[in-house]
């Protein structure tokens, strides 16, 4: 029990102290018969650290790893390169092991870190203001459309159906116990989104219209213009971004017109992780300042005068405005949102843009090359690192023939709308920075084998 | 040796020293650096990264809305990043500097290889839509948390999705809701004592619930006669803290889980505190029907300056048909299989639905595993035990300078309450905490509960020695003694902090969330 300091010598001192006979004692409010004498039968004793690695290591080794194949897997979570002294940052006790800083004085560390971050965001985002982010891309989501019903005092919300679907079951559990009403659909194969279509479902009982960008096909939506019949109905545009990395050659979504932004920001800094954690980000106008959920770090000075940072706007938060509280959020992904803001840091504008243009060209050399496989048709027109291919096949089928070959080639949107039989055949793929010109050949090869 | 300090190791004090005139040209004293802002130390030129060069590409396949200009991302080189955020993390206090006497929070040892095994390939570099035979290491390490959780609570499954304690809370109060509307039994309202944490009386507002509070006896635990009598056919459930907010157990959980039961409702207890009995108590036998439990803090995984946490959620047999996708389950032949949107229809169609995408924390789930192996089910139970102990020890240490208002109630369990009562005259609890800081220590929880006046929370954890117990014993014990003499000089604390008492009324008045130049 090599983290617990105390001796028995200790637990006796302590216990004559207290004036108690013994550890038991100081259990005596637990009914009797719920009280435990001996450890849970069933489950073993403590192990050392060597056993515990070495356990560990034989359940990690019983996984294909992204980084050992040819690996094209999108739909919300991106493998991106991460540079090694993010993860050495990050594992710094004073950030690693610190707690939320509601002591100022001595967690300006973390509070700068979250400013800095929060403008790294509104940036990117091209918002106004950002908070210190949200548990992930998709509760972030339920969070704004939440955030449009307090605004707008109207109960409807228009999903597009380039939306990830997991993004729409998340908002429409919550929707369930709210009483909001949500108009969401699946997607159709087409070359570009019906943008049109969506812009037809707005009506004055709409408080937004939530719109990822690039969606979960890859096209890319015209923002603009669905701002702009948005607005023009006294509704909000919601924009998603899954993949923030696009936002180095696409215009950002704030200066399209989009009321809120809120994004998934694992692709900068956090890495696969099989889901989880993640980061929600979270930016809007000015304006809504005081309808933001989660975090916020704003800068103030102190008794010296001296620039400093505090968490600020709390009043609007669970813990404190109890069943007023406007959020189910009490915390945020701290150590998330640092490991992407040193990310941000080392990028930059200029390196953001190279990182997104070569992502995107090993993406147009992939759905170039699978193009010429016979049966495979590419269904965009436009897209930035993520793309849909129909196959002959059931793209489920496929995915697993093709990691049989030891190639990981995508998400079949079949798992993703399992109800949705005409997408049984679409394949989604992805490429970024990470994969070689040698990953899309073997692709091109196993599928072409697996078609066959 | 000193009477504050019997450990004897407590630097020498006092004098007058120079260093205390002297100004630096940069700001910086020494070891402790000032730090600008990276908007004004990088330029978007400025790249730590290097790609392969692709020169200008055909970028036609964006369409129109492809950027006219760089995002305005200010970039720093590598050793100015390494550097910067280096500085940074000097100005924060951390659980690895040592005694983080945070109430309710649990602030424990976070180990290095939970770290390490977080970070293994099979666990860090595997995507949340691999086909399902491809992560069977990963979704094994989630099956085998899982059983953990329900071995240690006595309950029948578990949803590992939720992403933080509160959003456990809400699956909690999803299930029940799911529950009584599938009994064509829908409910309106939740009860909560005083005794619960803030939070919860959020979760139920916003799962749809009218809340009503209940108040809690003299001796800080929930009235049980006014909880009864308020319970009749309208009431969905009551969500409990237990151990609670005052740091008490609630003895009569199961005399209130039976008339809950009994009334047609469920229970709902925070778990937030389980640290406190985990091996010793199951909550299963005490009627609980649902209960988060923050990884975090049971099974340390570290806060990270304000997360990630993780909230599974373990369920009685009667609210886990409800529970939400995606789960884990072991087929007889060994494999794990993953139930998520296509499976459900058959194999479990009462799930309320989805609270996140993909499957939850991993990286937490990774850490909290390798933390219960290393304890086991007899280390485990040593945790409660120790840190009761060590709790119980600073209660008994302090209650002769510091009130304790619940102090005859009975042992404390993983955290000691005391109040402000008995200080100088315009001297509060905020005093003795900002006191703290000088002494190198991380202040307790403060003005929570709100049932206690001036309420400060300690809680030691079972990974303090008692040698660190004592020396922070002896500095509450002179800030204590200071706050009761009114020594002005505490009213200004701190004052050896890289930055002296800010001004939270300015920031909120005029919020600065984001940096402009000037």
């Amino acid at each position: 029990m090599r983290y617990l300091p105390l001796t028995d010598a200790d637990r006796s001192a302590m216990l004559s102290v207290i004036g108690a006979g013994s550890i038991d004692e100081l259990f005596a409010d637990v009914p009797a018969e719920a009280r435990l004498s001996d450890p849970i039968s069933g489950l073993p004793n403590h192990a050392s650290e060597m056993a515990v690695e070495r356990h560990m290591a034989r359940l990690s080794a019983n996984n294909i790893t992204a980084g050992s194949v040819p690996f094209f897997l999108g739909a919300g979570a991106y493998r991106h390169h991460v540079p090694a002294s993010v993860d050495h940052l990050i594992q710094r006790g004073e950030f690693l092991t610190a707690y939320t800083p509601y002591q100022p004085e001595i967690a300006q560390g973390t509070l700068q870190v979250l400013f800095e971050f929060q403008t790294q965001v509104a940036r990117l985002f091209g918002t106004d203001v950002a908070n210190a982010s949200l548990y992930d891309g998709s509760t972030a989501c339920w969070e704004a459309i939440a955030m449009a019903a307090r605004i707008t005092k109207r109960k409807k919300a228009i999903l597009s159906s380039g939306l990830h679907p997991h993004y729409v079951e998340t908002a429409r559990t919550m929707a369930k116990f709210t009483g909001d009403f949500l108009d969401a659909s699946a997607p159709e194969l087409t070359t570009d989104p019906d943008d049109a279509a969506l812009i037809a479902k707005i009506d004055g009982a709409t408080s937004c219209v939530v719109v990822q960008y690039p969606d979960v096909l890859g096209r890319i939506p015209d923002l603009g213009a669905i701002a702009a019949a948005v607005q023009a109905k006294g509704a909000l545009l919601i924009a998603v971004v899954t993949e923030p990395v696009a936002l180095g050659l696409l215009e950002s979504p704030g200066s399209l017109g989009a009321d809120i932004v809120v994004g998934e920001g694992q692709s900068i800094g956090v890495g696969l992780q099989f889901g989880g954690p993640y980061l929600g980000l979270f930016g809007c106008r000015e304006k809504f300042l005081r309808q933001i959920p989660g975090r916020l770090c704003g800068e103030t000075v102190d008794a010296d005068g001296k620039r400093g940072f505090v968490l600020t706007l709390s009043t609007r938060e669970q813990h404190i405005r109890r069943e007023k509280a406007t959020s189910n959020i009490c915390t945020n992904s701290g150590l998330c949102a640092l490991a992407f803001s040193i990310h941000m840091t080392l990028l930059g504008g200029e390196g953001l843009m190279k990182m997104a243009k070569l992502s995107h060209l090993r993406a147009r050399q992939t759905a170039e090359r699978l193009a010429m496989i016979p049966g495979v048709t590419v269904v965009n027109r436009h897209y930035f690192n993520e793309f849909v291919v129909t196959l002959p096949k059931d793209a489920r089928q496929v995915v697993r023939d093709l990691a049989d070959r030891q190639v990981l080639g995508g998400v079949s949107m079949g798992r993703l709308y399992p109800q949705v039989g005409s997408l049984s055949g679409a394949l989604l793929v992805a490429a970024t920075e990470c994969t070689s010109e040698d990953d899309i050949e073997a692709l091109a090869t196993a599928l072409t084998e697996v078609l066959a | 040796m000193n009477e504050l300090n019997p450990s004897g190791w407590r630097p020498a004090m006092g004098g007058t020293s120079p260093a205390d005139a002297i100004q630096t040209f940069t700001g910086n004293r020494a070891l402790q650096l000032e730090e600008a802002l990276l908007f004004e130390l990088g330029s978007p030129d400025r790249s730590g990264v290097d790609f392969d060069d692709v020169g200008d590409i055909d970028l036609t396949a964006l369409g129109p809305l492809a950027r006219s200009h760089r995002a305005d991302l200010p970039g720093l080189s590598e050793p100015e990043t390494v550097r910067h955020y280096t500085r940074l993390s000097r100005q924060n206090y951390a659980i690895d500097l040592g005694l983080f006497p945070l109430g309710s929070c649990t602030m424990k040892h976070n180990p290095r290889l939970d770290e390490k095994v977080a970070r293994m390939p099979g666990f860090a570099d595997v995507h949340p839509l691999q086909p399902v035979h491809t992560v069977q290491g990963a979704l094994g390490a989630i099956n085998e948390l899982a059983h953990w959780l329900i071995r240690l609570t006595g309950m029948h499954g578990v949803a590992m999705t939720p992403k933080a304690g509160a959003h456990g809370e809400l699956c909690g109060l999803l299930c029940i809701r799911a529950a009584l509307e599938a009994k064509g039994d829908p409910r309106e309202v939740i009860l909560v004592p005083e005794s619960a944490h803030g939070t919860n009386p959020a979760t139920a507002a916003f799962a749809g619930y009218r809340v009503e509070n209940i108040p809690a006896t003299p001796e800080g635990r929930v009235d049980l006669a006014a909880l009864t009598a308020r319970l009749g056919p309208d009431v969905a459930g009551v969500m409990i803290t237990n151990p609670n907010t005052c740091g008490l157990f609630e003895r009569d959980l199961k005399t209130i889980a039976d008339a809950v039961h009994a009334a047609g409702g469920y229970v709902y207890c925070d778990g937030a505190n389980f640290n406190a009995i985990v091996g010793r108590v199951r909550p299963g036998d005490l009627g609980v029907d649902a209960m988060h439990i923050n990884l975090h803090k049971t099974f340390s995984t570290p806060h990270g300056g304000g997360g990630p946490g993780s909230g599974p959620v373990v369920l009685s047999e009667a609210l886990s048909p409800f529970g939400p996708l995606p789960f884990t389950a072991r087929q007889p032949d060994g494999s794990i299989r993953l139930i998520e949107e296509e499976q459900a229809n058959e194999e479990h169609p009462q799930a309320f639905g989805r609270m996140c995408a993909f499957h939850g924390q991993m990286g937490m789930f990774t850490r909290a595993l390798a933390y219960i192996l290393s304890h086991g089910a007899d280390g485990l139970r040593q945790v409660s035990s120790d840190a009761v102990l060590n709790a119980n020890y600073v209660l008994r240490r302090l209650d002769d300078v510091l009130d304790a208002p619940f102090g005859g109630a009975g042992p404390c369990m993983h955290e000691a309450l005391f109040s402000d009562d008995g200080f100088a005259e315009g001297f509060s609890t905020i005093d003795l905490a900002k006191g703290l800081i000088d002494e190198g220590y991380h202040p307790m929880t403060v003005y929570f509960p709100l049932v206690v006046h001036g309420a400060m929370l300690v809680e030691p954890t079972e990974t303090e020695s008692k040698a660190g117990l004592d020396q922070f014993i002896g500095a509450m014990r002179s800030l204590a003694e200071r706050a009761r003499a009114g020594d002005q000089l505490l009213k200004s604390a701190p004052h050896l902090a890289p930055r002296r008492r800010l001004d939270e009324t300015l920031a909120a008045r005029k919020p600065k969330l984001v940096y402009k130049p000037a």
